[in-house]
């Protein structure tokens, strides 16, 4: 059997950002492939930039985690200066720049999520060629195709007052996406907590096979 | 060995920046002239490849308090220009001089950024339309990613141009109204919609007059499936497999 190890590591992946009524919700899978090889069955593609903004990765891993290294430094100078904390905005411009202006070079789709006291929950999408769009909820990574579908039915506005209800939608996304979701981050931002969830129920189900 | 000589100095040369394709693309943006200004439309969406990604862009944006910029092509290099025009604007202003930059200065500014970039192999991989007035003279023009440009009473990008700029040829006339206006753009939007694979119902029309810029809430176009063909659609081959 031929396995080409030397395959750029690239993610599969399946990220999704919602924005609710308290905040946003984060999730994405935890499979990353090389080819046909699964180099790492439980990373974390879910990655802080500061306290109140996470970034959800996909596309080529060492593209998106240099670039996030980059946007934290940044971020964090830009923190001192500012004397208080980045707003999700900017945090998501900074991914933007670096994207736009290496286009050429890199590989790699994310989604930009947080919270700030100027605007509340935020999800920002940066795709590949550095566009960036605010959304009240996005989707990436080649395991999103799946998802269109449900979210463009499912998804409502300024959905839930616990957090409950999202999750409920979430929890649909394994059975769509049931390829690769055999461990799955759901991470919660909002004003006060940051709560991070696994997700005990599709592991628990995949264990059942 | 001549082959390989000519390819390593290509392989050398790629080694520069240079925007090879657009990944998330807008389609077609359609404008004409009308009797108080100009009028221009575009849908919302923004595709990814032949996916359609994205159904909320929005490609009409206004420039200063005299343009209208419309654009098709990748949305990253379009959010770039926007960025330029911006300061651009920024500049005019601080000149606080009672002057203020009109469309066909934007357009000037827009051919010039647009070539030069295409003159260093690095394009904006942009179709643009610009439309204005300022002191009651109206302006419409257009630059491509290479650096064409022209002013026209009409104009299309993309797709546009094949299905629209007919129809506006036939139908424009020099004193039409708001309203005559607005039905024959859509008449175009709906040619579009049904003949472009990526375009969408969901439409903005944005429009500029001396007084200043109006851009539409978003909405949907009325389609006609209604063939007698559908009617009957077991018709001739009854039953199931």
């Amino acid at each position: 059997m031929d396995i080409d190890l030397s395959a750029p590591h690239s993610m599969g992946t399946t990220i999704i950002g919602v924005t609710y009524n308290g905040g946003v919700v984060l999730g994405a899978d935890s499979r990353t492939s090389t080819g046909m090889y699964v180099a790492n069955r439980a990373s974390d593609k879910i990655t802080q930039l500061t306290d109140n903004v996470y970034i959800c990765r996909s596309g080529s891993a060492a593209d998106s985690q240099v670039i996030s290294d980059y946007v934290r430094y940044f971020l964090h100078q830009h923190t001192i200066q500012l004397g208080q904390p980045a707003t999700v905005k900017v945090a998501a411009n900074l991914v933007r720049l670096l994207s736009y202006q290496n286009k050429n070079m890199l590989q790699m789709g994310v989604i930009v999520g947080g919270w700030d006291k100027y605007e509340g929950g935020q999800i920002y999408s940066v795709p590949l060629g550095g566009t960036i769009l605010k959304q009240p909820f996005a989707i990436g990574g080649s395991g999103s195709t799946y998802l269109y579908g449900f979210f463009d039915q499912a998804w409502k506005e300024g959905m839930s007052k616990d957090e409950a209800e999202v999750c409920k939608m979430l929890i649909f996304v394994p059975d769509i996406c049931s390829v690769n979701m055999f461990w799955q981050k759901i991470l919660f931002l909002c004003y006060h907590t940051i709560t991070s969830q696994i997700m005990s129920y599709v592991l628990s189900r995949w264990q059942l096979l | 060995m001549e082959m390989a000589a000519v390819k390593d100095s290509a392989i050398l040369e790629s080694g520069t920046e240079r925007t090879l394709y657009p990944y998330v693309t807008g389609t077609s943006v359609i404008g004409m002239k009308y009797k108080d200004g100009v009028i221009l439309a575009a849908d919302m969406g923004g595709s990814y490849g032949s996916t359609l990604r994205y159904k909320s862009v929005e490609r009409i944006k206004h420039i200063g308090k005299h343009s209208l910029l419309g654009a098709s092509g990748e949305i990253s290099d379009f959010q770039e220009i926007l960025r330029y025009l911006d300061e651009l604007i920024l500049y005019d202003n601080m000149w606080d001089d009672g002057n203020s930059l009109g469309p066909k200065e934007v357009h000037n500014y827009l051919t010039r950024v647009m070539y030069n970039r295409r003159n260093k192999f690095n394009p904006l991989w942009n179709s643009l339309v610009l439309g204005g007035v300022k002191n009651g003279q109206k302006y419409l023009g257009m630059v491509g990613m290479i650096g064409t440009h022209f002013e026209d009473n009409h104009v299309a990008t993309g797709f546009g141009n094949h299905l629209a700029r007919p129809i506006l040829r036939a139908e424009w006339r020099e004193d039409i109204s708001f309203e005559e206006a607005v039905k024959l753009l859509e008449k175009c939007l709906l040619v579009l919609l049904y003949r472009d694979r990526s375009a969408i119902n969901k439409f903005q029309i944005a429009k500029i007059t001396d007084e200043g810029v109006t851009i539409s809430q978003p909405y949907a176009l009325k389609t006609n499936w209604g063939f007698s063909a559908f009617q009957n659609p077991s018709k001739g081959a009854e039953g199931s497999w």
